[in-house]
């Protein structure tokens, strides 16, 4: 089911590790920046912004793309529906995104702030992972016939 | 300065961890989890906490839910659309940003 494959980093190219350093570096100081210039309220929306979102899909895309050529076949159609899987996997991580803010939110005021972030990222990988398992039982298979 | 060199290199590496655990799981969707993990967020507050204090961190993650659903609405929308209609990745990704500005914004100012 759920399987880690270390070997699939071998296909990473470098300048697409730099190219997620970059952005990964650059969305966050802009947070930082857009909060001193327009205040907290506006500055926390871009704590969940879909930062390497585009490039991470379009890497996505051409690695599939460049599977299925060295097969001889167009994998377009095959990269486009692969990005189309991360993206609705990233729909439900958000769902643990959600609950990460909301103990931030709650919680930081009043208690350790380390203790907080680390409560806060377990919650999000418990429950994102806890949905995920969700879609993917015979409930929601059977609803989704039902409908 | 040296604040957001700091920023900037915690930001990529952090950013970076996350999308190499995307890359080493399968299935596909399940790695895509990886994609809305909180990289900014985790990124940034511990720098906002020690410069601004509690109180200030807590109003930005009052906001961050906001962005998160807006992720949501955004992160559906793509998979519909490239699902559906077979653009390309970057296109439809990139062309969908202003319904993430729309919707964390548009909660902003319904709740103030």
């Amino acid at each position: 089911m759920v399987s880690a494959q270390l070997s699939s980093l071998k296909d990473i190219r470098v300048h697409e590790y730099l190219v997620r350093f970059l952005f990964g570096g650059f969305c966050t100081v802009s947070a930082g920046l857009i909060a001193e210039r327009f205040g907290a309220a506006v500055g926390g929306l871009f704590l969940a912004f879909p930062a390497i979102f585009p490039a991470g899909a379009s890497l996505l895309e051409a690695h599939e793309r460049r599977k299925m050529a060295k097969a001889g076949l167009d994998g377009t159609n095959q990269g486009r529906a692969a990005a189309s899987v991360d993206s609705a996997g990233a729909s439900i991580g958000c769902v643990g995104l959600i609950a990460f803010a909301v103990i931030v939110w709650q919680m930081v005021p009043k208690h350790d702030a380390p203790g907080v972030i680390a409560l806060a990222t377990a919650a999000w990988l418990i429950l994102s992972v806890a949905v995920w398992f969700a879609r993917k039982s015979r409930w929601f298979r059977w609803r989704k016939i039902a409908e | 300065m040296t604040e957001i060199v700091a920023r900037f290199f915690i930001g990529g590496v952090v950013v970076s961890c996350f999308a190499l655990l995307g890359e080493i799981f399968r299935p596909k969707s399940f790695a895509g989890l990886f994609g809305a993990a909180p990289s900014i967020a985790l990124a940034t507050f511990g720098l906002t906490i020690v410069k601004h204090g509690h109180g200030y961190a807590a109003i930005e993650a009052r906001s961050m839910i906001f962005g998160a659903i807006a992720f949501f609405v955004y992160a559906c929308a793509s998979s519909f659309i490239l699902m559906r209609f077979k653009p390309s990745a970057l296109a439809t990704t990139t062309t969908l940003m202003p319904v993430w500005f729309g919707v964390s914004f548009g909660l902003l100012y319904l709740f103030p």
